[in-house]
C-alpha cells in the first residue's frame, strides 16, 4: 500500500495543475471570442469586394484583363507559406500543419526541393522552430504577425509576396494552414494563393446595373485584384489564429477533465490506504490487549 | 441616403447622410441624393460626410472603393486614420 503522505502530495500537485489548465482554458475561450469577432468584422468588406469584382468581371472577358497576378507557368520556383502558432499546448494543431508541409515538399515538389528552388515562409514560431533545423531555404519569418494581427501588418507581407511573384522570384505561392470550423474541429487547408484563379461568378445572379465606372473597368479590376488577394491572405491568417485558440481551448478542457479524473482515483486510493492503516492499528491494539490478558 | 464605411478591421461608420465628398481617382467628387450608380476607386484623402442636420464629419482614408446604388453607398477603405 502506497504511503499516505506520498499520495497526499500527489493530489495537491494534480490539483494545482488542474487550476492552471482550467485558467488557460478560460483565457483561450476569451481570446477565441475576440478573434472570432475579427472574422465577423471582416466579412462585410470581403463580401462586398467580391460582389463588385464579380459584377465587373461579368462584363469583361478574361483576355481583356491585364492581370499580372494570373501568370501561369511551370512551377519551378515555389514558395510555401506555413501558418502555425507562436505558442504550444494546443494539441495536434501545429503538428498537423508541419506534417502536411513535409508531405507536400516530399511528394509534390521533390525536384524543386533538391534544386533549392523551394522556399518556406513561416508565420508562427512553432513552424519556424521546426523547419529551421531542416535543410530548407526560408524567407525571414513573420512570427510577430500573430502578436499584432491587423490588416495593415498582414498587407505589408502580402505586398512583398506579390512583388516577388510579379518579378518572377516565385512561380507559385501556396498556403498551408488550419481553417477554423468550430472550437473542437480545425480543417487542414492547402490552397494556391498565386497565381490567382479568375473570378468565377457563383450561382447567385447579380442583377446588372448600369454603373458609371471611374476611371475605367479595367483599372478598377486591376486595383481590386491585389485587394482581394490581401483579403484572402488575411482571412487565412485570421482563420488559423482563431483555430489556434479553439484548439488550445479544447486541449485545455481535456487536460482539466483528465486532472479531475486523476484526483478522483487518487482520493479513492488515499482513503483506502488510510482505512488500511486504521484497521492495522486497531488490530495491533486488540491483539496487544489479548496478549496481556493471557 | 445611407452610407456604410468599412475597413477590413472594422466598420467605421454607418448612418444617414445628406451628402458625401470622396477623393476619387480622377478627382474628388460629391455624391448627393439620387446619384447615378457608380463604382470608383479612391485615393488617399478625406471623406467628408454631411449629416441631415448639416454637421460635417471627416474621415481620412488611404485608398479604397466606393459603390453607389439606389441611394445606398458602400465605401470600402483600406484603412482609416
Amino acid at each position: 500500500m502506497a504511503n499516505l503522505k506520498a499520495i497526499r502530495i500527489r493530489i495537491a500537485s494534480v490539483k494545482s495543475t488542474r487550476q492552471i489548465t482550467s485558467a488557460m482554458k478560460m483565457v483561450s475561450a476569451a481570446k477565441l471570442r475576440k478573434a472570432q469577432d475579427k472574422i465577423v468584422r471582416l466579412r462585410p468588406y470581403a463580401n462586398k469586394l467580391y460582389e463588385i469584382l464579380v459584377g465587373l468581371s461579368q462584363s469583361l472577358s478574361d483576355s481583356e484583363i491585364d492581370n499580372a497576378y494570373g501568370r501561369v507557368s511551370a512551377p519551378d520556383k515555389v514558395l510555401l507559406v506555413v501558418i502555425t502558432s507562436n505558442r504550444g499546448l494546443c494539441g495536434a494543431f501545429n503538428a498537423n500543419v508541419i506534417k502536411e508541409a513535409r508531405r507536400i515538399v516530399s511528394e509534390k515538389y521533390p525536384d524543386q526541393f533538391r534544386k533549392g528552388n523551394l522556399q518556406l515562409l513561416t508565420i508562427g514560431k512553432k513552424g519556424f522552430d521546426y523547419f529551421r533545423k531542416q535543410s530548407v531555404k526560408m524567407l525571414p519569418e513573420q512570427n510577430n504577425l500573430l502578436n499584432d494581427l491587423t490588416f495593415d501588418n498582414v498587407s505589408k507581407v502580402v505586398d512583398q509576396l506579390m512583388k516577388s511573384f510579379t518579378s518572377g522570384e516565385f512561380d507559385r505561392v501556396e498556403l498551408i494552414y488550419n481553417q477554423f470550423k468550430n472550437a473542437a474541429v480545425q480543417n487542414l487547408t492547402y490552397e494556391v494563393f498565386l497565381p490567382v484563379q479568375s473570378v468565377t461568378p457563383g450561382k447567385e445572379k447579380i442583377v446588372p446595373v448600369d454603373y458609371i465606372y471611374e476611371p475605367t473597368q479595367e483599372e478598377i479590376i486591376k486595383e481590386l485584384i491585389p485587394k482581394s488577394l490581401k483579403i484572402q491572405f488575411y482571412k487565412a491568417v485570421l482563420d488559423s489564429f482563431v483555430a489556434e485558440h479553439g484548439a488550445r481551448m479544447t486541449a485545455m478542457h481535456k487536460a482539466t477533465d483528465n486532472a479531475t479524473g486523476m484526483i478522483k482515483d487518487l482520493t479513492l486510493q488515499y482513503n483506502k490506504a488510510r482505512q488500511a492503516t486504521i484497521t492495522n492499528q486497531i488490530l495491533e491494539v486488540v491483539s496487544g490487549a489479548e496478549a496481556l490478558r493471557g | 441616403m445611407r452610407i456604410e464605411i468599412v475597413t477590413p478591421d472594422k466598420k467605421i461608420f454607418e448612418g444617414d447622410i445628406k451628402s458625401v465628398r470622396v477623393p476619387g481617382k480622377k478627382g474628388s467628387f460629391q455624391v448627393l441624393k439620387d446619384h447615378a450608380p457608380i463604382v470608383s476607386t479612391l485615393e488617399t484623402g478625406s471623406v467628408i460626410l454631411v449629416d441631415p442636420d448639416g454637421k460635417e464629419t471627416i474621415f481620412e482614408i488611404e485608398g479604397g472603393v466606393i459603390e453607389v446604388k439606389a441611394n445606398k453607398i458602400i465605401l470600402l477603405a483600406d484603412s482609416v486614420r
